[in-house]
């Protein structure tokens, strides 16, 4: 189980509350989590990541474990912490912008 | 007793105004899908309860949302803009070749019979069209591919496609501009298009009179006369009585014919509406006096519209999308400003009150006439 935290504007539109918590099929990457998190909540597809391109989009960022990991290849493993649950995945959006 | 429901987009959500038939009092409900900028919301022709908006953000794009119970609820539709092939490049700025990028939708424009159906148009300018209320949409990209689109460059503002008219006596012509491309035409339903930008002249770029080039701001049309049209360009109102085949200029007595929006009343096709801005540069009012200009004889002969608005210290923009009439009697008129005001004239423009003084800047206004 994967715990997730989106940034407020998300949880709004995705009419969720607090951490999202979601199965991943495999290994926990940065691709799977996106994969299961589009998959349960449909209305955040092209939020985080171009439709086309699958890039995250520019003022969006990917924390766990007090590091940045917003430039992990997409299939590259997450920290076994996040894997088991025991610490959360943070999107982050940026602090810009009036 | 006829009802008026307004419309408004804002740098920071949406905004649904209702009054009954007088348009003294209003119900202000909002913001809706606050925190996003809402570039348009647009009811459909052919069933009032179903809304369209356009939502989007800095942080995570753009969102389509669709209400159909006129604004009370809205659930997210699709948001999956993707250029038809390989898009190529536009002209930035400086004249350099800049691929075609999905930004943003501007404008919303559901068709005059289908609730299903709806145009967007975005930035980088490009025509997109849902039949399926709003889950799929697919480019038209015979637009895109007239042939002059590597030529197109962005206004100010971005290269954005922010006027689409449908015309009600022939289902196959859609007119459509773009800042800075120009206005264009199809008349066959989107397949193929031409540019329709002859007489007009713009000193600010290479060639004055380029078949592409020019920066419209906002056209507009009155359903019962479809082949005439009125442009509010960067500089200059024009006027087209062949459906865009040639223009004339009809800026007339006005103080300054720079501007954004251009209206037509509801029942008089030749009384149009205009707001003055000093200039590309300062987008402001001339002398701090937010002044309406009403031509009664189709342009060239304006009159300033002053009673309620205000006359000094005024520095305020009307931005393109931010002026609509109603279809009551009398015709009611209606525009938002980005210091977060709508005016509304219930009596075709001779005197205004706001309805709310205090909204975040105002990007669009339009509005219902409810039975």
């Amino acid at each position: 189980m994967i715990r997730v935290v989106l940034p407020a504007h998300l949880r709004t539109l995705a009419h969720t509350e607090g951490e999202v918590k979601l199965e991943v099929e495999g290994p926990a990457t940065l691709r799977s989590v996106l994969d299961s998190l589009e998959a349960t909540y449909p209305m955040l597809q092209g939020t985080l990541r171009d439709h086309v391109t699958q890039q995250r989009r520019p003022y969006v960022r990917f924390f766990a474990c007090e590091q940045d990991l917003s430039h992990e290849p997409p299939d590259a493993p997450l920290p076994d912490a996040v894997a088991s649950g025991a610490e959360p995945f943070l999107i982050v959006g940026a602090i810009a912008g009036g | 007793m006829s009802k008026a429901r307004v419309l408004v987009g804002t740098r920071k959500g949406a905004f649904v105004l209702t009054s009954d038939g007088k348009r003294e009092r209003w119900d202000i409900s909002g913001p809706h899908f606050a925190g996003w900028e809402i570039y348009h919301v647009k009811g459909s022709p052919a069933d009032p309860n179903r809304l369209y908006a356009s939502q989007s953000s800095g942080w995570f794009g753009q969102l389509i949302q669709r209400s159909n119970d006129g604004g009370k609820t809205w659930e997210p539709v699709g948001n999956k803009f993707a250029y038809d092939g390989v898009p190529g490049t536009h002209q930035w700025y400086d004249g350099t070749p800049h691929p075609w990028e999905f930004k943003r939708v501007w404008h919303l424009e559901p068709s005059l019979t289908d609730p299903d159906t709806v145009y967007a148009g975005v930035e980088d300018a490009g025509l997109f069209r849902t039949t399926d209320g709003g889950q799929i949409w697919q480019e038209l990209s015979g637009l895109r591919g007239h042939g002059s689109g590597p030529r197109w460059q962005p206004g100010a503002g971005g290269l954005c496609l922010h006027t689409i008219i449908l015309d009600p006596s022939n289902p196959g012509r859609i007119f459509i501009a773009i800042s800075a491309a120009g206005a264009f035409r199809t008349d066959d339903a989107g397949k193929t298009w031409q540019p329709i930008n002859r007489g007009l002249r713009s000193e600010h770029i290479p060639d004055p009179t380029a078949e592409v080039g020019h920066c419209v701001h906002r056209i507009a049309m009155h359903r019962s006369r479809p082949g005439v049209l009125f442009m509010q360009k960067h500089w200059d109102v024009m006027r087209s009585d062949d459906a865009g085949d040639s223009w004339h200029e009809v800026s007339g007595n006005l103080p300054t014919d720079f501007g954004f929006p251009i209206d037509v009343h509801a029942h008089e096709p030749n009384t149009i509406y205009v707001v003055p801005i000093k200039s590309d540069s300062e987008h402001f009012p001339l002398e701090g006096k937010l002044r309406v200009y009403r031509s009664r004889t189709g342009g060239n002969e304006w009159e300033a519209l002053t009673k309620g608005l205000p006359q000094n210290n005024c520095y305020v923009n009307v931005l393109r999308d931010a002026m609509a009439v109603d279809s009551l009697d009398k015709c009611g008129v209606y525009f938002g400003t980005t210091g977060g005001q709508v005016y509304a004239s219930a009596d075709a423009g001779d005197n205004w009150a706001p309805i709310v003084r205090d909204l975040p800047p105002v990007l669009s206004v339009e509005v219902q006439t409810l039975p």
